[in-house]
């Protein structure tokens, strides 16, 4: 019983979410897909009490150990404040946590964002070192692209952009496509195999 | 030209012509999961799977992480455990902390989402009991970090440069961090086997990665890596289902251009037959 009836659970909820989308005319389904939602949200919220647990846990362990105790002892004071301030004002427009996640966090958000500019430039270049066949197309394909999509490519060659443009939407969009399809299709005998039992490693063993 | 299938009612029951291709499409693959699964347990010497390097990688990636002594950080990506990649995702970290869990590796999994790391904490502890040193695991080492994203990222990227992990795997569904985790992990000298179905992230996976799992590559791969010839007859399956594709395919081709030169006018309704609104 101890995996037949998660097995049981898996395979009903997982057909219902399969067949809600054929039943939509029956005035029955659209209050059973809320409140089988609504349960999903609810066990999700419960979960976010084990990661603040998880956070905790994890870094007083490491500050008993001395391990990094500026950041850490910084990583939770910050999740202290930020919680104190939610619950004292909320996080309205105006509010002190709002302040806070607009002024600290949002920049900093930026920050890591804008690092994505320098680590593409650092794998491009090691992507387009010309040694082989394919990593030359790529170099090649690249810079058409890339030279087609500036101002100073038209400017160079009028035809430029309709040579980026094709390679784009031809043999790159191809490509895409296929990986997509392929994808779809992978994800989709994924979840049949979970919802059909066949993948029961998640329930311990074979 | 109205296609035959435009619209089905049958008491409460209405799908639309795209509702039914779908329900079709569905029928059909478990039809040919059926089959296969039968055919492999009367049989299980006629399958035959290539091999997938990307996969293999990731069991060289644990054995490098033996030699040196150093742990393996798992990144089950950024998304929801709603999402297909991530569950893929979760079916391949139980495989992966058994092979660990054998090799008396630590594994670290951090988690974007509470939920999954729940999931995970679960998959690794399994993994362990499988290998048969449960006292080994330790549940610390599935936190989680954050669920805003470039926090997560940040605190992934401190984990690879503070544990030196030897072998980053990050497979599941990533968005703009896919680069800035994969460069971290290059410049820590860790082996990287990435793997996800998002298009647009899978360049920079190529880029800065040693292994890439394109697709459906990453779906494939619990099964491939559990060698158990039900859920291998899955794989089966789904190439088959892509060769009735491909042939559907180049049948619409043949069919739309017959059509363009006015030799056949029935190109319409096969089309509307798999359109999907």
């Amino acid at each position: 019983m101890k995996k037949e009836i998660p097995l049981l659970i898996a395979f009903l909820l997982g057909t219902w979410m399969i067949l809600e989308n054929f039943l939509s005319g029956f005035s029955w389904v659209g209050p059973m897909k809320e409140s089988i939602t609504n349960g999903g949200i609810v066990i999700m919220a419960f979960t976010y009490v084990l990661g603040i647990y998880s956070i905790v846990s994890v870094n007083v362990a490491r500050i008993r150990r001395g391990q990094d105790v500026v950041p850490k002892v910084a990583l939770l004071a910050a999740l202290a404040l930020m919680v104190a301030l939610g619950f004292w004002r909320g996080h309205e427009e105006g509010t002190p946590f709002n302040w806070l996640y607009l002024n600290l966090y949002v920049p900093l958000q930026a920050t890591m964002f804008s690092l994505l500019a320098f680590y593409i430039a650092s794998a491009a270049f090691r992507a387009f070192r010309a040694r082989s066949l394919e990593a030359t197309l790529l170099l090649v394909c690249a810079i058409l692209v890339m030279v087609g999509r500036i101002p100073v490519g038209e400017k160079l060659w009028s035809a430029f952009p309709q040579v980026s443009d094709w390679i784009m939407n031809i043999p790159n969009l191809a490509g895409k496509r296929a990986i997509m399809i392929g994808a779809a299709l992978g994800a989709i005998s994924t979840g049949l195999r979970v919802i059909l039992g066949l993948e029961r490693s998640y329930l311990g063993g074979e | 030209m109205t296609p035959v299938l435009a619209h089905l009612s049958l008491g409460g029951l209405s799908l639309s012509a795209g509702q039914i291709t779908v329900f079709l499409s569905v029928v059909l693959m478990v039809l040919l999961l059926a089959y296969f699964y039968q055919r492999i347990r009367k049989d299980p010497g006629s399958l035959f799977i290539r091999r997938i390097a990307g996969i293999d990688a990731i069991e060289e990636a644990v054995g490098r992480c033996t030699e040196m002594g150093r742990p393996i950080l798992y990144v089950p990506g950024i998304e929801d455990m709603q999402d297909i990649q991530t569950i893929a995702s979760m079916l391949i970290l139980g495989k992966v902390a058994e092979t660990a869990a054998r090799y008396k590796t630590e594994i670290f999994v951090p988690c974007r989402i509470p939920f999954v790391m729940s999931v995970a904490e679960e998959m690794v502890r399994q993994g362990f009991y499988n290998a048969g040193v449960p006292e080994d695991h330790k549940p610390g080492n599935m936190s989680f970090i954050s669920d805003e994203q470039f926090a997560y990222t940040a605190g992934v990227n401190g984990i690879m440069l503070r544990e030196r992990p030897a072998a980053n795997l990050l497979l599941g569904r990533f968005f703009a961090e896919s680069l800035i985790l994969s460069e971290t992990g290059f410049e820590a000298k860790a082996i990287q086997v990435a793997g996800t179905a998002e298009v647009t992230q899978l360049p920079f996976f190529i880029a800065a990665c040693d292994y890439t799992l394109i697709g459906e590559e990453l779906f494939a791969a619990s099964a491939y890596l559990s060698r158990d010839p039900k859920l291998l007859s899955n794989l089966k399956a789904t190439d088959w289902y892509k060769m009735i594709c491909i042939g559907l395919m180049l049948l619409g081709s043949l069919l739309v251009t017959l059509d363009s030169i006015g030799w056949w006018e029935g190109a319409s309704l096969f089309r509307d037959f798999f359109r999907i609104q």
